[in-house]
């Protein structure tokens, strides 16, 4: 559409505005709100895709009388860096019979982050699963809960089966500073990958 | 911004505000940011109720097509087939989301959000 760059008062020329995101997965109350609330600049907002049940596909609309559609709610913040880049984060919906939703949200994301809870660590299983089967680097994250089992990186890696090449961190969904060295590793380790695939020396200046 | 109720809540039905259309002219990503000059929400005072509150949103700061939906309270599916119209109306800028594409351009924008959130 040649539309996209109609600007009838030139007001916008040459400031064009470039968006990037960065998905917090997981299972459901895993802390993904947390972790965008610790860093975004607004109060996480929500927004609402509806679906039409039939579109869900797993459901079968026949069994819910009277409701056509059903929303599916995905929580996420705001970081401005400058005038004219923005960082979103943006945290997939918790119920794994969403994911059909979570393709259109890891479109052209810089990375993502998978955040476990040791306490329940099998709902880590689905979140890995999926984006060890498509094309976006991810790390994973031990979000680090008051009264859980402490477990060794390695032990987690190894129950979990994460890759040796997957980069491995503990964090605290509530503190600012664990947060932005989780999101810190999502983007060296993106740029890691990049460069790999280009053929370049692994090295992030 | 304090995210304000549509009067008529839940009694029209989603896509009533599109006229029943679900597809977009274009498909807006969720993270694309749209702006509204003076102008162009001067102008939007004309194109109806919703657009109008799109307009307001994207006024003095560029937004998201994922934070106008949930300033507005509509459902992201409808949000972006107004949204849409409204940049083919030239009521809002759409300003390009991150390069999906070549090496260079990606790693620069890798670098600068990098750079970015080590100064947070």
């Amino acid at each position: 559409m040649d539309f996209a760059n109609y600007d009838p008062d030139g007001a916008n020329r040459g400031r064009e505005i470039i968006s990037a995101k960065i998905v917090i997965a997981g299972g459901f109350g895993v802390g993904k709100t947390t972790l965008v609330g610790a860093i975004s600049e607004i109060q996480p907002l929500t927004t609402e895709a509806l679906m039409t049940a039939a579109g869900v596909g797993i459901d079968d609309p026949s069994k819910v009388p009277g409701k056509e559609t059903t929303t599916v709610a995905m929580d996420f913040g705001r970081i401005t860096m400058a005038e004219d880049l923005i960082l979103y984060l943006f945290g997939t919906p918790g119920q794994t019979r969403f994911w059909f939703m979570w393709d259109e949200i890891i479109r052209g994301a810089v990375g993502a982050a998978v955040l476990v809870d040791t306490r329940r660590i099998t709902d880590a299983f689905a979140p890995l699963d999926y984006f060890e089967n498509r094309k976006l680097p991810y790390v994973v994250a031990l979000n680090r809960f008051d009264d859980a089992p402490h477990y060794e990186l390695e032990e987690i890696r190894e129950a979990l089966a994460i890759s040796p090449d997957v980069p491995l961190v503990m964090c605290d969904a509530r503190r600012r500073e664990s947060v932005k060295q989780v999101l810190v590793t999502v983007v060296e380790h993106a740029m890691l990958r990049l460069q790999a695939e280009h053929g370049y020396p692994a090295s992030v200046g | 911004m304090e995210p304000r109720r549509d009067p008529r809540g839940a009694l029209v039905r989603p896509y009533a505000v599109t006229r029943g259309r679900t597809e977009p002219l274009q498909n807006i990503a969720l993270e694309a940011v749209l702006s509204s000059t003076p102008t162009q929400s001067a102008e939007a005072r004309f194109a109806g109720h919703d657009k109008y509150r799109i307009s307001s949103v994207c006024e003095g700061r560029a937004q998201s097509l994922a934070e106008i939906a949930a300033y507005t309270r509509m459902p992201l599916g409808v949000t972006r087939v107004l949204v849409a119209d409204m940049v083919a109306e030239g009521l809002l800028t759409l300003h390009t989301a991150a390069p999906a594409t070549g090496f260079a351009a990606r790693m620069n924008l890798l670098g600068r959000v990098l750079s970015g959130l080590r100064e947070l």
